[in-house]
């Protein structure tokens, strides 16, 4: 089973990257681009392949050491081998 | 006055925080590899700077989840003390002994160089040999020091008086010219709740010896042998 997992920063948190992205982006001609929030992708290859069991395990696994809760969201999904 | 540093798979001061101890407290450190289970009787347990495990995922979070932290933790609780320098802070907040996290600098640069910090607290273990407003210089060298943490808890530091030090001009004043890297309210140095246990990005054991061109580190080493023995 596969997890795709999602790590964002809270609403609140500066993103200074993020920030130096969004101002290289206006340097490169794209105006549009209103705000700019950079996070992590993490993918997991599980031996679990039972959804409910994996999901748990993802969960703590995000608790534990993928994501920071102090400052970052995560979410995740799970796929089928 | 016993003390160990822990040494991480990339840390880089462990070797001169134990120099600092032994100069200045007498006593040399037990080295102490982040892979062991327990920690030797000690009154003082350092986590050094450096770069544990590259920094990787977050600065700190790797090394949180090493073997001896388990030890660390139980001994933190029991009221050991604890000195956490640059990532030895990272490492305490991501055990969450400490609160808050240390985040990229505001100017996605490194900085390196020496800082001045005015001493909040004179009544703590760490910083006895100092007076309350001093302004000292030490240096930071460090790329994730932008110091974070919700409203509620940065409010709670405040009033519980856990801010220890905190970046300054030559004056004393705290503003956003005098802060390096973006952290909230200049904070530079928090204390836990019992009071045993100091995180602090700048680096006390680098400028603590004429030879190394100032000493404004060395009473922090004084502090502890004169509260631990």
């Amino acid at each position: 089973m596969k997890a795709r997992i999602k790590i964002t920063l809270k609403n609140g948190v500066l993103d200074p990257q993020g920030k130096a992205i969004a101002n290289a982006l206006g340097a490169l001609g794209f105006d549009g681009v209103d705000g700019v929030r950079q996070g992590k992708y993490i993918e997991l290859e599980l031996s679990e392949s039972d959804p409910k069991r994996a999901e748990a395990e993802v969960k703590a696994m995000c608790e534990q050491l993928l994501a920071n809760t102090v400052i970052e969201n995560y979410q995740f999904e799970l796929e089928p081998a | 006055m016993k003390s160990s540093v822990i040494v991480f798979p990339g840390s880089n001061c462990d070797r001169d925080v134990a120099v600092s101890l032994e100069q200045l407290t007498g006593h040399a450190p037990a080295m102490v590899w982040h892979g062991e289970a327990v920690v030797p009787d000690s009154d003082l347990i350092v986590l050094p700077g450096g770069f544990s495990y590259g920094d990787y995922l977050r600065s700190g979070a790797m090394a949180a989840h090493s073997p001896i932290m388990t030890d660390i933790i139980a001994k933190a609780r029991a009221g050991v003390a604890v000195l956490g320098i640059c990532n030895g802070f990272q490492v305490l907040t991501e055990t969450r002994l400490l609160p808050g996290i240390l985040m990229r600098n505001a100017s996605l640069k490194f900085i390196c160089r020496d800082v001045l910090l005015r001493v909040e607290r004179d009544d703590t273990i760490f910083t006895n040999h100092y007076t309350k407003g001093d302004v000292i210089r030490i240096p930071v060298a460090h790329h994730d020091g932008n110091y974070f943490s919700d409203d509620d808890t940065i409010r709670a530091l405040e009033d519980e008086g856990r801010v220890v030090l905190r970046y300054c001009d030559a004056d004393g004043t705290i503003g956003e010219d005098s802060n390096p890297n973006g952290s909230r309210a200049n904070i530079a140095g928090v204390i836990d709740k019992t009071g045993r246990i100091l995180g602090l990005m700048p680096h006390p054991e680098r400028l603590a010896d004429e030879a190394l061109g100032g000493t404004d580190g060395a009473p922090m080493f004084r502090s502890l042998l004169e509260a631990l023995h």
